[in-house]
């Protein structure tokens, strides 16, 4: 019996690396706690039905993308939409290469690259209510994060060094929903990113002469113990679009 | 229906029209130019981000029912345009784009516009696709959100871009006068052969 999971979820995970990034999982949606409490509306959001890549998109992945767009190449694609390290780690144009293994989450893509990508696929990057809703969940619940033991997972991910070799998507087990690795394989880019003013609200605090923002709408963290979900918010606030980094990937939402 | 000669012929006036028209050379490879945008003015013409190349450009991001910020946007923009000599001024557009997409069409576009007397020979009001805001905030910095009850919290910035469509300089003084660095280097700019 034993044996059999075993070669049943051995299965399983071919037929999803086969798939790649690009099989959609249906979410439900419905009311949702956010831990973003904005001052204009309540923290509670309501999230459409919507489908979410049960993977993140891989090095195989965007290749294909890239020799299908090569606008996209790294020695082709305008400075403004990615800056110089865009697949800095890829041998070549259109080569992975050692650093850059085919099952490995595709990384050092900026925002603009990213939304091509989904954009070809019909489909754009998840908002980042769509992203938080899906990675409330563990294996069992759809929101885990009330649970210290989910927390304390999640915490140990960030404390590991960020200097070995990524693993590969897909070897992590499902999330309640059927989705995968949103959590300990890499950051992710949300369609909305450049929303979360974080930083930027903090930075200006009290300071008139500056008037950096119009309207009101300040954003107050409702759940300060949630930290998986903060250091998300603070990196994703902190970056331009034109931005890549070592530890930041992406999936599609449709 | 299809001519055999058809696609020949095209592709012969193609080269034809190519060489008519004066090579343009490519946009650099920093330029916002490069982003495909269409827009629609407040007269209700359609344009490209890219034919605003040519001449150099202040670049905001607003929207027209905004009353707190917006407003000193458009008389930092003012001061800017007062503070420049005649002859520079002529040689600097000003670009203010709606992050309120869905509501701010021409008309609305063409009030403010009119409410603030803004020569229109130089200033350009425009609105662009809804789903291109993002992208067109992204390539000029600009972080912004809409609220439940519509508006929307953004950060407020000029951008100068130099005739190709490079940011050159910005400024998040934004509050009616503007930064005295940031008019030295739009004269800069404009001083550029």
């Amino acid at each position: 019996m034993r044996s059999f999971v075993t070669l049943l979820c051995g299965a399983l995970a071919i037929g999803a690396a086969q798939a790649g990034g690009g099989t959609y999982v249906k979410l439900p949606g419905g009311e949702f706690s956010s831990v973003l409490n904005y001052e204009d509306s309540s923290s509670r959001v309501r999230v459409a039905p919507f489908g979410l890549m049960s993977l993140p998109v891989t090095n195989a992945d965007f290749l294909g993308f890239v020799r299908a767009h090569p606008q996209w190449r790294r020695d082709a694609a305008p400075g403004v939409f990615a800056e110089s390290r865009y697949l800095s780690h890829w041998a070549g144009p259109t080569q992975l290469g050692p650093n850059a293994l085919p099952r490995q989450p595709v990384v050092w893509v900026s925002w603009f690259a990213a939304s091509a990508y989904c954009k070809a696929q019909g489909a754009q990057l998840p908002t980042w209510s769509q992203w938080e809703y899906a990675a409330a969940a563990d294996e069992r619940r759809t929101d885990a994060r009330s649970d210290p033991a989910w927390r304390e997972r999640i915490l140990d991910w960030y404390a590991q060094s960020s200097k070995p070799a990524l693993p590969s998507v897909g070897l992590q087990r499902p999330n309640a929903y059927g989705v995968r690795d949103l959590h300990g394989l890499v950051w992710e880019w949300t369609d909305d990113f450049s929303a979360l003013l974080v930083s930027a609200d903090n930075r200006d605090q009290g300071d008139p002469d500056r008037l950096k923002f119009c309207g009101a709408g300040a954003l107050a963290i409702k759940d300060r113990d949630n930290y998986a979900v903060l250091m998300r918010l603070a990196m994703l606030s902190s970056l331009e679009g034109a931005d890549a980094t070592a530890n930041l990937g992406f999936r599609c939402a449709r | 229906m299809r001519h055999p000669l058809a696609a020949p012929l095209l592709l012969a006036l193609a080269i034809v029209a190519q060489a008519a028209a004066a090579t343009p050379t490519p946009l650099p490879r920093d330029s916002i130019y490069q982003l495909a945008a269409p827009l629609v003015d407040q007269g209700g013409r359609h344009l490209m981000l890219a034919d605003k190349r040519g001449r150099a450009q202040v670049v905001v991001m607003f929207y027209t029912s905004c009353t707190l910020v917006c407003p000193t946007i458009i008389d930092t923009l003012l001061d800017l345009d007062r503070k420049l000599a005649p002859e520079e001024r002529q040689r600097l557009g000003v670009l203010m784009v709606t992050l309120d997409a869905q509501r701010d069409n021409p008309a609305a576009l063409k009030a403010v516009a009119d409410k603030r007397s803004l020569d229109l020979g130089r200033w350009t009001l425009a609105q662009p696709q809804p789903t291109d805001v993002r992208a067109i905030a992204g390539l000029l910095g600009v972080r912004y959100r809409q609220l439940a009850n519509g508006e929307f919290n953004h950060t407020s910035l000029l951008l100068l871009l130099d005739r190709d469509g490079r940011i050159v300089a910005r400024s998040s003084k934004t509050s009616g006068l503007v930064d005295a660095q940031f008019i030295g280097r739009v004269r800069g700019v404009l001083a550029q052969p």
